[in-house]
């Protein structure tokens, strides 16, 4: 199932700040876009997309963003593109996510991403779209799960 | 072909001489995480098999988001941070020193032509002393601590020259705040935006910070404020752009009849003249943070206040940026016309911005703040709403019990 959402959702939108300081992370998928949406947490179901328009996850820093939308389940997040800093977060914890300009995926279309392939078909309209490749190095952090586990394995970056 | 601020940086740090789109692995000269951030980053450098920061003399965590901490699940997390900074032999500024960006620059842990990296979104503030700073979340931040690099592309740049001076009761918040309404929040997504111009020659370094902070506003990856007319107390080489730099855009503006400006709920890019919301009734006003909790800008209010009190049933906090802006504000008084206006004065450190505590505003409640951030919820209740504005507007306001015009009391 989708879950469409429009442009510029925040951070305080995707987890307020009051709730960003804890270890106890599964806490923070109980308040995962409570602003925005107060039913989503309560629909989500595992292996979900969510779908967003422009400046998905623009303003704080905050890691829990991308760890919340992870932990409530969601497989996978498309939009026409990132805001920079929750981008990096996103595949640096390994949620995959897809950047389509200008995609016209809507509420209830039916949708399968290929990760790997960077493609999505929405079955309901008879389309496919291809992301924006993502740079090597990203490539290789998400092949590895995260940044953690790269790292762990190369003990240093490996580029240049 | 000429190199941008950002493009030069980068140069001197690998050895050889990139431009805009190019991937590099690059060191740093400074890492900063706060009391948000380093809990998580503290757990995943664990995780990566780290045991030793790259240099601890380069390190630094702050205890600022939440402090004195509010409850023990944050107090525990303030616990962790210790131990692992004594554990580490590198620094933590400890509750009551001062909100990241503000320490970072008062103490020199960042300066002109290095490359910082802070778990923080608005780390770009550092481009107010000529410096490539830029923002990462908690795993970025464990692997910067561990290895004393980042992997980054090389950003394209964006310049914004504004030509003539600003008015009196005008201040760099209000330029800042109409600029990001020009640019809009995500104008310059992956971006580095420099700033040169008139405007900002003659300004403070604490005025270049404001300039500088809100570039995240405007989704930068990092920001520089020309370096003509910065005053260090130190000595330093500035680094200029090339005059044949490529930039993708240019934006020119006469700032020379600028007006106060007010950002209206609930996007900071959401920017108008003050006089379209003039008259707007305010419940609750702060003046603090990493964007507007400085000397200047507690003087600025001072000035409007002396020898008044703010509107009976409107409340006023205030947060200085640092212990240091602090006890300035002390020795010279400005404390105290504050504090006789009916101000109440909280810890250094972000206090409400962040909604964690220190002033969370009430249902239906209007705020007016001069932080940099005004989403829903963003001071902690979603059924509040939130204008920001520049440190002489929210004294203004608080006094008139609305949102008034600093001019009208200069
Ligand atoms: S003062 Fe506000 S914007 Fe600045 S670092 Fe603290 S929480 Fe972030």
């Amino acid at each position: 199932m989708v879950h469409v959402y429009g442009d510029n959702v925040d951070t305080d939108r995707i987890i307020p700040g009051k709730y960003t300081k804890t270890l106890d992370l599964s806490t923070l998928a109980d308040h995962v876009l409570e602003d925005l949406d107060p039913d989503f947490r309560h629909n989500v179901k595992d292996g979900d997309i969510l779908i967003a328009g422009e400046n998905f996850g623009c303003g704080s820093s905050r890691e829990q963003a991308p760890i919340a939308l992870k932990q409530c389940g969601l497989s996978c997040i498309v939009a026409d593109y990132f805001a920079r800093i929750f981008y990096r977060n996103a595949i640096n914890i390994g949620l995959p996510i897809l950047e389509i300009g200008n995609h016209d995926i809507e509420k209830g279309d039916d949708i399968e991403v290929d990760i790997e392939q960077g493609v999505v078909t929405n079955k309901t309209k008879g389309k496919t779209y291809q992301a924006t490749q993502l740079p090597q190095v990203m490539i290789d952090i998400l092949e590895e799960g995260g940044l953690v586990d790269y790292l762990k394995k190369h003990g240093d970056y490996q580029l240049s | 072909m000429g190199q941008t601020v950002s493009e030069k940086i980068i140069s001197r740090h690998i050895g050889r001489s990139v431009g805009a789109g190019d991937l590099v692995v690059t060191p740093v000269d400074g890492v900063m995480a706060t009391d948000t951030t380093a809990p998580l980053a503290l757990k995943a450098f664990e995780k990566m098999g780290g045991t030793k920061v790259f240099d601890p003399t380069k390190c630094a965590l702050v205890l600022d988001h939440a402090v004195p901490p509010p409850n023990e699940r944050i107090a525990n997390l303030h616990k962790m941070m210790r131990a692992f900074a004594a554990e580490q032999g590198m620094r933590l500024f400890e509750i009551g020193e001062g909100i990241c960006h503000q320490v970072m620059i008062e103490n020199a842990y960042v300066k002109p032509g290095d490359i910082f990296i802070g778990a923080d979104s608005h780390t770009p503030t550092y481009g107010a002393v000529n410096a490539m700073a830029s923002g990462v979340g908690s795993t970025d931040l464990a692997a910067t601590m561990m290895t004393g690099k980042i992997w980054l592309k090389v950003p394209e740049s964006i310049k914004i020259i504004c030509n003539g001076q600003l008015q009196t009761g005008v201040s760099a918040k209000d330029l800042i705040l109409y600029l990001v309404g020009k640019i809009t929040i995500s104008g310059a997504t992956y971006k580095s935006v420099e700033f040169e111009g008139e405007a900002f020659e003659g300004m403070t370094v604490a005025s270049r910070m404001t300039i500088a902070n809100m570039v995240a506003e405007m989704g930068g990856k990092t920001a520089i404020v020309n370096p003509k007319g910065l005053e260090l107390d130190y000595d330093f080489d500035p680094i200029y752009p090339d005059h044949d730099a490529h930039y993708v855009d240019t934006f020119e503006f006469d700032v020379s009849n600028l007006e106060p400006q007010v950002a209206a709920p609930e996007s900071p890019d959401n920017v108008v003249n003050i006089s379209q919301h003039a008259g707007q009734e305010i419940n609750y006003a702060f003046i603090g943070t990493c964007c507007n909790g400085r000397l200047e800008d507690l003087q600025a209010a001072a000035q409007i206040l002396k020898g008044k009190r703010i509107k009976s049933g409107v409340r006023m906090v205030i947060g200085p940026a640092s212990k240091n802006v602090m006890l300035e504000a002390m020795n010279d008084g400005t404390l105290q016309i504050l504090m006789n206006a009916g101000a109440s004065i909280i810890t250094p450190g972000c206090g409400p911005c962040v909604g964690t505590h220190q002033g969370v505003p009430g249902n239906d409640e209007v705020v007016i703040s001069a932080a940099n951030r005004n989403f829903r919820g963003r001071m902690g209740n979603p059924n509040s709403n939130i204008f920001l504005a520049a440190p002489a507007t929210v004294a203004a306001s608080a006094l008139a019990g609305c949102i008034t015009n600093p001019k009208e009391f200069l």
